[in-house]
């Protein structure tokens, strides 16, 4: 019994017979040579090399080499039938690292109203002042043994993974790890094969950063940081998270984007502005965006996460669900597809399944949906060992490469697939024990009792793993199914027939090397003896009826070899219901006899033609001809496009990085998200260019981005070019935070927001002074700008008091406020404003009322300061209200007589003059960019609405169009409400689903206490 | 003589800079003619060179112009008259500033508070209400807010001394809020994402529903009962509802939250309608059946998805009208303070109904609603004097612009803080 029990441990644990040499043994000394050769197998060295019937021969751990010589110290393992892959290799695992702490992503200072700041890091010793810089980090230094994750990554595959801390921006570097089951010291592989990065401040406990913006920020920062902090600077002291940065800069970089494509572009874009490239651990989606990403030249390491199906059973469920959810569904299968297609090369990775059997589903699922076997090998092996430089010992069944391989019935890339055994450094590690061993075939069959022995044919058939037999006496024509089970070398046979009148006769036995023998009782109770003997193969056509078609295969893998890819529909873009297949086309238009808004001397021409061409306003007239394409405007209005001067959409990740009162170092061209529903919402609201601005959360916010709203492009595309930058500040309660009760962050009243000013601005001045050799500050940097006139400031702004005490520090820094956005007591300082010539102010028509500072608010602001000679313009602030905003202006024409040429000038020609591209839009003038809308009535009316908004001759709003777009969702949304129904009803399917689920669109706003708005569907109840 | 003196007035303010100074009107003297304009009666009918005669606060006449002897003549050529606009969803004189907690007074405690009355908290004296009446907004349904029932709203006219002199009907209905029965929250940027609901949100909504359901049959059951040893006050509060002189009100959005609340509201009879309405336009005939009006609380929405048509909102009306739907318009954006609820009604306008349909969502049918229409809503014999007076078409901000106002005959003051405001800078600059 005793004896029993150790033979089965020593099946269960591996054998130590690579023991380290320098510990201590406690016994006899047990060193072997592991030597072992795999024979009769289908062996697949790589992805480029399948051999036949081969020899795999391993010895203490490493490959000996295929079809060498067997020595005589091997064991030989047959596997006829079976298929040898080189082990899996995951570049992106948190195997063995010590488990995270729940990530507060985002953390803390967003949103929410505790105000009691961390503002440096909390971690002891002589690190970096941001928490979530910690490249000191090592994952080989805290790697430990995890066996149950071990167990369920070699269940699929994998023997090698780099194991790396998957915690804040810069994360340390990983090791390459075995999976196996030896102490640490042996399957630790290589120390340090990576340094890892993303844009998540992860557990991080410290404010800043609190947005994706402030991420990227810091991360610039850092680069500059440690290049100065090779120079060894006295005043830096040791900075031990910086030294590590500069080491890790020698190994490949890793970058894990989260879960926004977009931020592959945003890394690619860090990577090269200083010198590197990262690798991008990617997200399910990149296939939406892959020409940007392909451009970036990046290997990607893609994740086999598909998003689950969403019940939409219920039309009301099905309502909220975006078309985009469920297109995404239906095409993210197709990704790794798609990305092999395009050329990119890439590695696949087990992260983010929440279950890691759904690996080689879903891997299978990628190869059904047109990814090739062959590419999918080397993304599992050779590409991702070569890309850690570990190609001498991972990757392939190279001779002198580590025994890392594992041994499947079939070829891994079919659904009737499953592995055996994977081996670890030459260590067995069993996943699967049933089905090793065909034996299927025709045997004979003798039953003795009490010295009378009765023959049979026996014919053992149906799947290897599970295989099922018939007994037929020999002479007879009758056939009885018996039940069959193997465990291991046992076996137990039973059956029941009629003419036992329905007992069973129980068997067992041994399958030994030539025959099969036991003993047993039959159904009448007589003992019995009984021995089966191997007799020939089953005949072909039963292999064909049997249900394993896979059993005779023995092509196996092929290289290259594609399977049927299912159609796929169109990447339209931006990916969401109103995404263009083909992105509209630049086009020579003439407007005929069109109401023309000039805003230019020439006014308001009547029955007017407007040529636009090459992107640009070509010629304006009576009788113009030209034009591909030309619109009766008869009866209708044609003016520029409307410029929105202060807008929050079409950036992600935040808009406020509230953490510090001074963040001149991040960029919301940084955030750019062209995807946002609001872009072509404002669209058939007349807009075309907006002006993101960083929020008002504190006094000095970050650097805002002009765009061009060209929907469906890339967020590079959407940029305004050649645009003086420009910088959000921001003065009263919001900077001095007056909703909450607990805040300790500097200034906290309107007396220290000038302090922040004056103090930020006086040290630009001694930071300008101080030369080329100092350490690079992009805060500073920004402010540098300002006071050189190089970059320009948009202040949001309202009461007068502060309005004012800008003016005076800018004068004392001899430059001039740009901007004041939404200024509604501007009126108060008008003839102040003028006086230090601020370039343009910028208003709401009519708010007023929401808080103690807008409480002298009025709707005759804008024409009181237009009456005093400032260029005036009406801004939005709101998603909604940007697609009114010619409505806005008209209210100037209510509230103050403004001329109605003059009021229009506020949506469209001032706000150009305060962005400084009145050169190229705001007005209708010959040269100027074909930014222009059609309208169905005068642009001032409540009734008007756009029929075309045109950016740069290209229509980018039609409103016909728009009307079969709607149709063209309903119909590919009722198909694939269809498909996800028919999923439901698939087996196993109702239980794999997920509620429907709404996609709530970001919608930021300028204060952080209002971060986002409330949707209808996730407003509040109480 | 009236223009002088409102001249005389303003000029006085210039150095009175307040508020303070403006007047509440005295009761109308004698009978006033308004002649020769646009006549928009509330109903869809529309008289040219109208003419409209009203004394003692009532409406005397109203027809085509002509001649007229013992009435004081306003010629309004060029001009458009209209009934008084009405707001049937509104914070006004609740909210004075809602960022700051005591100028607040919207949000009671508790779950069920159906005796809270916002009527007596409502704040005549809030500088809000002179930019509502100055852009021809006379009446205003005042709605509390907070709890699964949040209490009843009152009529109020915008031109009193005191929440009394201002209460035009008084608790005219129960408000209850529809909990949010969407089954799942979505994902949104940055840090977000939000996971997994622990309960299901709908099972939390309808066990609060429930909740009310019990209240209603528990309130029922008592007035069942001859003699109460205890007065339960919230069930007296009640009890208008029950005998269908009150309304109620029920704040949905969504056709599930609609109809959960509809098929509540009709287990007890009430007369019903619903606030918000989001996607009231996917069941008018389902609201129809059920005589369910609805009141559509905010035009200038976003679309609720990013799939939906990019102006649903706009033109829910027009699909509500297309329906058979009563409905009305109102307007509660929280930054314009609900300034613009001619301008939600232009927008329904500009987006499928008619202008004299738009004009009736902010007239006569939120009269209706508001259980208001056998005294004003539209400009008919024997109504109140509700009436604005317009340089031209009301709905639309090019031209949008009130000369004068009357409520209950009463020639109320068209000032207010802003245009003070406004005065004031202009004597400081010298504008003209």
């Amino acid at each position: 019994m005793r004896k029993f029990r150790l033979l089965f441990m020593g099946m269960i644990l591996p054998l130590l017979s690579q023991a380290q040499e320098t510990y201590p043994i406690n016994g006899t000394a047990d060193e072997r040579t592991g030597t072992y050769a795999f024979t009769n197998a289908t062996i697949i060295k790589d992805a480029e090399t399948t051999l036949q019937n081969a020899t795999l021969v391993i010895k203490q751990g490493k490959i000996v080499g295929i079809n060498v010589t067997v020595p005589k110290e091997a064991v030989v393992v047959d596997c006829k039938g079976k298929f040898i892959y080189p082990s899996f290799i995951d570049l992106y695992s948190d195997y063995g690292v010590a488990p995270q702490a729940t990530a507060t992503l985002g953390g803390r200072g967003f949103g929410g109203f505790d105000r009691s700041s961390q503002f440096t890091s909390n971690t002891k010793g002589a690190y970096n002042w941001n928490q979530a810089i910690k490249p000191e980090t090592n994952a080989f230094e805290s790697f430990q043994l995890n066996e149950a994750r071990a167990k369920e990554l070699r269940a699929i595959g994998f023997g090698t993974v780099v194991a790396n801390n998957q915690d804040g921006i810069a994360r340390g570097t990983g090791a390459l790890v075995a999976l196996g089951s030896q102490k640490e010291n042996m399957e630790l592989v290589k120390e340090k094969v990576a340094a890892f990065y993303s844009f998540s401040k992860g557990t991080s406990t410290q404010d800043y950063p609190g947005s994706l913006m402030g991420s990227i920020a810091l991360l610039r920062q850092t680069y500059l940081d440690a290049a100065w902090y090779k120079t060894k600077p006295a005043t830096e002291g040791t900075n031990l998270s910086l030294q590590a940065w500069n080491d890790n800069l020698l190994l490949p970089q890793i970058f894990d984007i989260g879960n926004d494509k977009y931020n592959a572009l945003r890394a690619d874009k860090i990577a090269k502005e200083f010198g590197t490239s990262y690798i991008l651990k990617a997200t399910n989606d990149v296939y939406q965006r892959l020409d940007e990403i392909k451009a970036t030249k990046a290997t990607l390491i893609l994740p086999l996460n598909y998003p689950a199906a969403m019940d939409v059973e219920d039309p009301n469920d099905a309502r909220i669900v975006a078309l985009a959810d469920m297109k995404h569904w239906e095409m993210a299968p197709s990704q790794p597809a798609m990305v092999e297609k395009a050329g990119i090369v890439f590695t696949l990775t087990t992260a983010g399944l929440t279950n890691s059997n759904d690996f080689l589903t879903n891997l299978r699922k990628a190869i059904t949906n047109g990814l090739s076997e062959k590419t999918a090998l080397e993304a599992l092996t050779k590409t991702p060992a070569t890309l850690i430089s570990a190609y001498d010992k991972v990757g392939s069944l190279d001779a002198g490469k580590l025994a890392n391989f594992f041994i499947a019935n079939s070829n891994i890339f079919k659904d009737s697939s499953s592995i055996f055994q994977n081996w670890v450094q030459g260590q067995k590690y069993t996943v699967k024990e049933e089905g090793w061993n065909d034996y299927r075939g025709v045997y004979t069959f003798s039953l003795n009792t009490k010295g009378i022995i009765k023959t049979y044919e026996a014919v053992v058939k149906g799947p290897v793993e599970k295989p099922a037999a018939t007994l037929k006496a020999q002479g007879d024509t009758t056939t009885t199914n018996i039940t069959f089970t193997v465990s291991d070398k046992l076996v137990k046979i039973n059956w029941t027939s009629r003419a036992d009148f329905g007992r069973q006769t129980n068997l067992s036995g041994i399958i030994g090397n030539d025959a099969w023998a036991g003993n047993g009782y039959l159904a009448n109770g007589d003992v019995a003896t009984w021995k089966m003997v191997f007799k020939n193969e089953l005949p072909i056509d039963t292999v064909k009826a049997s249900t394993d078609t896979t059993r005779r295969s023995s092509n196996g893998f092929a290289g290259g070899r594609r399977s049927q890819p299912s159609t796929l529909a169109d990447v339209v873009y931006p990916f969401n219901g109103y995404g263009w297949k083909q992105a509209p086309k630049q086009e020579d238009i003439l407007i005929k006899n069109v109401t023309v808004w000039t805003n230019e001397k020439e006014g308001r021409l009547e029955n007017t033609d407007v040529l636009l061409k090459k992107g640009k306003i070509a010629a304006i007239g009576k009788g113009l001809s030209g034009g591909t394409k030309i619109i009766d405007g008869t009866g209708k209005h044609l003016s520029a496009g409307i410029i929105d001067e202060h807008s929050h959409i079409a950036a992600t990740g935040g808009i406020n990085e509230c953490t510090q009162s001074v963040t001149s170092e991040c960029r919301i061209a940084d955030v750019i998200n062209p995807e946002d529903i609001n872009i072509y919402r404002q669209l058939s609201g007349g807009v075309t260019s907006s002006h993101i601005l960083h929020g008002s959360c504190n006094p000095i916010g970050g650097q805002t981005q002009l765009l061009k709203l060209r929907w469906g492009m890339g967020p590079e595309e959407m940029k305004f070019a050649n645009w003086d930058g420009f910088i959000k500040f921001a003065l009263g309660e919001n900077v001095k935070r007056s909703s909450s009760n607990s805040n300790n962050r500097f200034p906290d009243t309107r007396m220290g927001v000038e302090q922040v000013y004056v103090d930020a601005f006086q040290r630009a001045v001694d930071y300008q002074k101080m030369g080329t050799n100092k350490r690079k500050d992009l805060e500073l940097d920004a402010l540098v700008e300002i006071l050189n006139k190089k970059r320009f400031i948009t202040c949001h702004s309202y009461v007068q008091s502060e309005i004012n005490m800008l003016m005076k520090v800018a004068e004392k820094f001899n430059f001039k406020i740009n901007t004041f956005t939404h200024i509604l007591e501007g009126y108060k300082v008008a003839d102040k404003m003028k006086a230090h010539e601020v370039l343009g102010v910028s208003t709401f028509s009519d708010w007023w009322a929401y808080k103690m500072e807008v409480q002298d608010a009025m709707a005759y602001n804008a024409s009181i300061m237009q009456k005093m000679g400032l260029t005036v313009a009406i801004n939005s602030d709101d998603a909604e209200m940007a697609r009114r905003l010619n409505q806005e202006a008209a209210k100037t024409v209510k509230y103050g007589d403004v001329p109605e040429e003059e009021a229009l000038k506020m949506a469209t020609l001032n706000p150009a003059i305060m962005l400084h591209v009145a050169d190229r839009v705001g007005s209708i003038k010959v040269g100027k960019d074909a930014d222009v809308v059609l309208w169905s009535d005068n642009p001032l009316s409540i009734y008007a609405k756009s029929l075309y908004t045109i950016i740069d001759g290209t229509i980018y709003f039609d409103r016909e169009k728009d009307a079969d777009m709607r149709k063209q969702i309903a119909t590919e949304k009722a198909r694939l409400i269809q498909k996800l129904l028919q999923e439901k009803r698939g087996p196993g399917g109702a239980a794999g689903m997920i509620r429907a689920r709404p996609r709530l669109d970001e919608l930021n706003e300028c204060e952080e206490d209002r971060n986002h708005k409330k949707q209808i569907l996730d407003r509040d109840d109480e | 003589m009236k223009r002088i003196l409102t001249i005389a007035l303003g000029l006085l303010l210039i150095t009175a800079h307040a508020q303070e100074t403006v007047y509440p009107a005295k009761p109308q003297a004698g009978v006033i003619a308004l002649t020769n304009a646009t006549v928009h009666i509330g109903n869809g009918e529309v008289i040219e060179n109208g003419m409209i005669v009203f004394g003692g606060g009532k409406i005397l006449d109203v027809r085509t112009t002509a001649s007229i002897s013992d009435a004081k003549v306003i010629d309004c050529k060029g001009k458009h008259i209209y009934p008084g606009l009405i707001t049937s969803e509104t914070d006004l004189g609740l909210n004075e500033i809602n960022s700051t907690r005591s100028m607040s007074d919207v949000r009671e405690l508790g779950e069920i508070n159906t005796n809270i009355r916002a009527a007596i908290a409502y704040n005549s004296d809030s500088k809000v209400i002179g930019t509502l009446r100055s852009n021809g907004i006379l009446l205003a349904n005042i709605v509390p807010e907070g709890g699964i029932i949040s209490g009843s709203s009152s009529v109020m006219q915008l031109d009193a001394w005191n929440w009394e002199d201002a209460a035009y009907k008084l608790d005219n209905g129960i408000h209850f809020r529809m909990p949010n029965l969407s089954s799942g929250r979505g994902r949104s940027g940055f840090g977000r994402t939000v996971g997994a609901d622990a309960v299901d949100p709908l099972k939390a909504a309808m066990d609060r529903i429930d909740n009310v359901r019990k209240f209603f049959n528990e309130a029922k059951a008592y007035f069942a009962e001859a003699k109460h040893e205890h007065t339960n006050l919230k069930f007296e509060s009640v009890k208008k509802l029950f005998e269908r002189t009150q309304t109620f009100f029920i704040h949905a959005e969504t056709v599930k939250e609609m109809q959960v609340g509809i098929e509540l509201a009709k287990e007890f009879s009430f007369k019903t309608t619903i606030i918000g309405g989001t996607d009231s336009w996917k069941i008018t005939d389902y609201l129809k059946e059920n005589n369910v009006a609805v009141v559509v609380a905010e035009m200038h929405s976003l679309p609720l998805t990013q799939d939906d048509d990019v102006d649903q909102p706009y033109k829910t009306p027009y699909l509500l009208q297309q329906g058979g739907v009563l409905f009305a318009i109102a307007d509660t954006h929280a930054e314009s303070r609900g300034m613009n609820l001619m301008f939600n009604a232009g927008t329904a306008a500009a987006y499928g109904l008619t202008k004299e349909q738009a004009l009736a969502a902010i007239t006569l049918n939120a009269a209706k609603i508001l259980g208001v229409d056998a005294i004003t809503g539209s400009l008919e014999k024997g109504k109140d004097a509700n009436i604005i007076i317009s340089n031209g078409d009301i709905l639309d901000m090019k031209s949008s612009k009130v000369t004068q106002a009357f409520i209950q005959g009463r020639d109320v003051s068209l000032d207010n803080k802003q245009k003070q405001l406004n005065e004031r800078y202009k004597y400081k600059y010298g504008i003209k």
